[in-house]
């Protein structure tokens, strides 16, 4: 009798492909808008070369390294990092001998103030991931870019490139000009719902200062305090009811950490207690929404002195398919698959880390 | 089980909580349109006196947005956390399962509130 899809186990899936090793946070760039040229329209192209524009607005602060890279990430050819699949293949899928590696373009299409021109690079962004990235290695597999700061246009992008099986989700930044739960966001995750594919919510974006404080100094305060843009992200999207109204929905925090969940759901839960009258759309505590939607990349994983307290962070998220491994390369905090995890992780554990969470979490050979 | 005279209902309103002891238990108790309540008059969460709370409805939803106020007189919400109690079981709203107050079953017999204490404190 033949197995419906939905009906195949995990172990199943693993045993077919020989999965034991998912990277589920890898970025390309754009070398240029040379990359991308190719796939615009001749008014944004003629803009492109009128204007002299030449990216996106950037970061707030240098980011240690240039490109945020690793130093030996630097294709031989010249090009920035993350920019030649042939070498990042070669620096990452062959040496750690990865089965699948998640792409996330930080692309930041979303903070061009021209709505028009930034749904162009939009589309011109994933073009480009599926026939430079996609096409070149089929290890690889894509996340949808989308222009959150225009979300029916965002919406339409991913429809139009779910078509594609190679992507698996759609990604979004933790900095957006409001928060996602918001209703002016919904048609990005009705859409998401509609095509079967999670969200990854990734590190970085823009829109204001980036602390509820205002503007810090430093790139660490920055790199250390993205979490609060998370929280944030978290608390919207479980208090706007966005699980009850697609309670198929899947995030996944990219490149988030995950130590600060347990005491984000305590809190939480315990103001639901006697605040739940603002939200009585909640029909759970607030913890198991967070616990049943949504799952975390380990990248840049929080070290504790005592290794035996993360073990006992990992217990207190509450469930132990919650953890998916991410290298983060080009970035020069990437995690080594050998390394990054301490031995303390061991067995079941560590396989959902390294390959089974994520293999539930995506459909890698959709068709 | 038995039963406990709480009082005269003469000049018990609709809406009112008072505090009282009955059978050595300390307890509060309410009136509304539908009839009248006793619970432990102790919040468990950290203690506070029910009895100082507020009777009222409260908001509930199908569908974020859709916001309803509904169960008016029904809902005992505790003075500190708002905590919020359904008088009739005494259970959580918010965890019906895990957290509630001791609620005993409460009626009016010739003008007097007679309330029924049984051997677990759990009542209806």
């Amino acid at each position: 009798m033949a197995i419906a899809p939905e009906e195949r186990s995990t172990a199943e899936r693993i045993e077919k492909t020989g999965v034991s090793l998912v990277d589920a946070d890898v970025h390309n760039y754009p070398r240029s808008m040379d990359s991308l040229t190719p796939y615009m329209s001749q008014r944004w192209v003629e803009y492109v070369r009128q204007t002299g524009f030449l990216t996106p607005p950037k970061d707030e602060y240098p980011r240690f390294y240039e490109g945020a890279a690793r130093r030996d990430a630097w294709p031989p050819n010249g090009d920035i990092p993350g920019s030649d699949p042939a070498f990042a293949t070669m620096q990452l899928l062959d040496e750690w001998d990865i089965d699948y590696a998640i792409l996330n373009p930080l692309y930041a299409v979303s903070r061009v103030r021209n709505l028009d021109f930034g749904n162009s690079l939009m589309r011109a962004v994933n073009e480009w991931t599926a026939h430079d990235w996609l096409d070149f290695d089929e290890r690889y597999k894509g996340s949808i870019v989308v222009n959150f700061s225009d979300p029916p246009a965002a919406a339409e992008e991913i429809r139009r490139v779910a078509a594609d099986p190679r992507f698996v989700q759609v990604l979004l930044l933790a900095r957006s000009p409001a928060p996602y739960g918001r209703r002016e966001f919904r048609p990005i995750f009705e859409a998401a719902v509609d095509v079967g594919l999670p969200i990854g919510m990734h590190f970085g974006g823009g829109g204001g200062p980036i602390t509820a404080t205002g503007w810090p100094s430093f790139y660490i305060e920055d790199h250390t305090g993205m979490v609060q843009s998370f929280e944030a992200q978290v608390l919207s999207m479980v208090c706007e009811g966005l699980f009850v109204e697609f309670p198929t929905l899947r995030v996944v925090l990219i490149e988030a950490g995950f130590a600060w969940l347990p005491p984000l759901m305590w809190r939480l839960n315990k103001n639901f207690r006697g605040l739940r009258q603002e939200v009585p759309w909640l029909k759970k505590m607030p913890s198991e929404y967070i616990q049943e939607h949504f799952r975390a990349t380990t990248q840049p994983m929080e070290e504790p002195e005592n290794p035996e307290h993360l073990l006992q962070i990992m217990d207190m998220l509450g469930r132990d398919d919650f953890l998916m491994f991410a290298t983060d390369y080009p970035h020069w905090d990437f995690d080594a698959p050998d390394r990054a995890i301490p031995a303390s992780v061991r067995g079941e554990r560590r396989d959902g880390i390294m390959f089974k969470t994520a293999m539930e979490m995506y459909d890698f050979e959709r068709s | 089980m038995s039963d406990h005279d709480a009082g005269a209902v003469a000049g018990f309103e609709i809406g009112e909580l008072k505090e009282v002891e009955v059978g050595g238990r300390r307890m509060v108790l309410g009136r509304n349109k539908t009839g009248y309540f006793a619970l432990a008059n102790t919040c468990p969460h950290q203690g506070s006196r029910l009895s100082a709370g507020t009777l009222i409805g409260t908001a509930i939803a199908d569908a974020a947005g859709k916001i309803k106020y509904s169960r008016d007189g029904t809902i005992l919400r505790c003075p500190w956390h708002g905590w919020e109690f359904d008088v009739d079981s005494g259970r959580s709203l918010c965890e019906p399962e895990r957290t509630r107050v001791a609620a005993y079953a409460a009626r009016e017999e010739d003008g007097r509130l007679l309330v029924t204490v049984g051997s677990t404190g759990w009542g209806k």
